[in-house]
């Protein structure tokens, strides 16, 4: 049985004149428990908005999203909340991190909504990736890459089953992005989750022995965007 | 641990405006509180301010007057009495004692009244309590030219037992109506926490016969206070005079005539009342204009929590619980305010009328004026709350520029 599956996404926007405009269309997508894919998609392809359908943060208009047996979509704003908290992880391109928080106290509010604060995991998270003498420095004090590793363990706080990652190297250096790369997917394979990887830079596509692309899952990508009054 | 930790630290992000906002709560909190607190003292204490007697005699006047001058110490004397009225009401069955008071002289400001020393031994201004001289000190003697002052007075003055003074003509100090007679202080009183406490004491005799004074008059007093058997015998002092006669006006109770002081004045305390709540509703404006203004600035955090799993309600709560938290510090400040007004408010009208109000004293304005601060406070939070309730999460994870 799949982690992850998704069936009849739809989504779409209104334009600043009103018309309805598709941005996700994907007949279907699915992906197994601990399985890590790269999903290479360009700007306009709607990768940010299928991930967050994936999170819960956005209500596609049809379709559903079923994660480890439970239905994101359909269903209620507080459940999408609940399974995001318990049971996703999310990694932004720029982080988002809350600058008036620690390091630790970031990771630890990544548990607060979930499983609850867990003070000796957030610690060893943060070991883990190498910050254990940064616990108590605020992300400005953190250098790009040091901020991208607070972003990983913040991730996988609440030991989810499926990790998003958007773009997760776009702000590193070639350096710090190939460290960042490979942190993700170990920590990841450490913790069992699995992990959707978009991007749109092949050097980290091509470390993902799977690999999609965004284009060909989303038929709305595909086609110019089709307008209806 | 989630909520108040995204208080706290937004509190501190915020820590200008939050210092702002509490110090407005403040200042509202702190005058509300005062303002009632005083209104309530003011009037309890005035009312309550008899000094131990039920009634006073005087002049054709006004009760209020009569009584401001004879018990407070305030206002001028409405005209004079002759010896025979005070004989008269001293020899009326239902009247337990009385004391003639005059006056007509000061000492830098300190009012000089002339009395007999039954004020001092038969007289009790509270149940079992009567005007003691301290220490070494002794009451006047009737035919010389000397003073007991009242625990204030002599404290303000620097004078001891042995200072001598030179009283000065009228009512309000006047450096160039100087008297020629020498005054020699043989005692100081207790403190009484009464308007008796900034007189200076002098024989009747004494201020009746200060050179200077009408010589057609200086038998004259210039009221009586009356110690009534039973207070309602009042009541037939009260027609026998006011209603019956129309030289002398007796004015009795003393604590209803007082009473109506405040009701003349009870508009001035809607006023001040009215004042006060506009503040509170200004500083709960400020409360929820200061959050507000901060919710394009924290747009991107609260995206993220929603982003991490916090729910609506937890966000909404978050911005209700920051509300609720400035103006409680906002409430801490005000009482602080509140004790400052109320000790100098207190210095000041001990000074002017000898009464004392305590700032300390608990009144339910404590409990209701910050209660009701935290409520509209809560509400104040509630706009920018559902701002951020209704907040597009996708949007504001997007970084501004």
């Amino acid at each position: 049985m799949a982690l992850l599956e998704v069936t009849g996404l739809k989504k779409s926007f209104r334009d600043p004149e009103g018309r309805s405009m598709a941005v996700l269309d994907v007949p279907h997508f699915q992906l197994s428990a601990g399985a890590h894919i790269g999903l290479a998609g360009t700007s306009g392809t709607g990768k940010t908005t299928f991930l967050h359908c994936l999170a819960g943060i956005l209500a596609p208009d049809a379709g559903s999203i079923v994660l480890d047996g439970e239905s994101i979509c359909p269903g209620s704003e507080a459940v999408r909340d609940s399974i995001r908290a318990r049971s996703l992880g999310y990694i932004f391109q720029t982080f988002n991190l809350l600058q008036g928080f620690t390091c630790l106290e970031n990771v630890l509010l990544g548990m607060s909504f979930g499983r609850g604060p867990d003070r000796a995991r957030a610690e060893e998270l943060l070991r883990r990736v190498g910050l254990a003498d940064r616990l108590r420095h605020l992300p400005r004090q953190l250098s790009t890459g040091q901020q991208q590793r607070v972003a990983v363990a913040r991730a996988l706080a609440n030991h989810p089953k499926l990790v998003l990652a958007d773009e997760p190297t776009g702000n590193l250096d070639a350096a710090n992005a190939r460290d960042a790369l490979a942190l993700i997917r170990e920590i990841c394979h450490e913790a069992g989750a699995a992990l959707i990887c978009v991007s749109h830079d092949p050097q980290v596509l091509s470390t993902f022995p799977e690999r999609l692309s965004l284009a060909d899952l989303n038929r709305a990508a595909r086609r110019p965007n089709p307008v209806s009054a | 641990m989630t909520l108040p930790l995204l208080i706290r630290r937004s509190l501190r992000q915020h820590a200008l405006s939050t210092m702002v906002t509490a110090i407005s709560i403040a200042l509202a909190g702190g005058l509300l509180m005062a303002v009632w607190s005083l209104k309530q003292q003011a009037r309890q204490t005035f009312e309550q301010m008899d000094g131990g007697w039920d009634a006073v005699l005087g002049a054709r006047s006004s009760k209020l007057q009569l009584v401001l001058n004879a018990i407070f110490h305030l206002e001028a004397s409405p005209g004079n009495l002759a010896p025979a009225d005070v004989e008269f009401i001293a020899r009326n069955p239902a009247v337990h004692h009385v004391v003639p008071i005059a006056m007509g002289d000061n000492y830098q400001g300190f009012r000089i009244v002339g009395t007999t020393t039954n004020l001092f031994t038969e007289h009790e201004y509270q149940p079992g309590r009567k005007l003691q001289v301290t220490g070494t000190g002794r009451l006047f003697d009737d035919g010389y030219r000397e003073a007991v002052l009242g625990s204030f007075a002599a404290r303000k003055l620097g004078f001891k037992v042995g200072s001598e003074f030179k009283p000065y003509h009228g009512l309000n100090y006047d450096a160039n109506s100087q008297h020629e007679e020498t005054y020699v202080v043989t005692g100081v009183l207790e403190p009484s926490n009464t308007p008796a406490d900034k007189v200076i004491w002098i024989p009747l005799a004494g201020l009746q016969n200060m050179a200077g004074h009408d010589p057609a008059t200086a038998t004259d007093v210039s009221a009586v206070l009356v110690k009534l058997r039973a207070p309602a015998a009042g009541r037939q002092l009260d027609q026998m005079y006011n209603k019956q006669g129309n030289r002398l006006t007796f004015a009795w109770p003393i604590g209803a005539v007082m009473s109506q002081l405040f009701d003349k004045i009870g508009w001035f305390d809607r006023v001040l009342t009215l004042v006060a709540a506009l503040v509170a509703l200004v500083a709960a404006g400020s409360v929820l204009t200061s959050i507000y203004n901060s919710m394009a600035a924290r747009r991107r955090d609260l995206a993220i929590l929603r982003a991490l799993g916090a729910r609506r309600t937890t966000i909404f709560g978050a911005i209700v619980g920051e509300a609720v938290a400035v103006v409680a510090l906002g409430n801490l400040l005000a009482f602080g305010l509140y004790f400052v007004i109320l000790s100098a408010t207190a210095l000041i009208l001990r000074e002017q009328t000898g009464v004392v109000i305590d700032a300390w004293q608990f009144n339910a304005v404590w409990l209701w004026a910050p209660a009701t601060l935290l409520g509209l406070g809560a509400l104040a939070g509630m706009v920018p709350a559902w701002v951020a309730y209704r907040m597009d999460v996708a949007a504001g994870l997007t970084p501004d520029s």
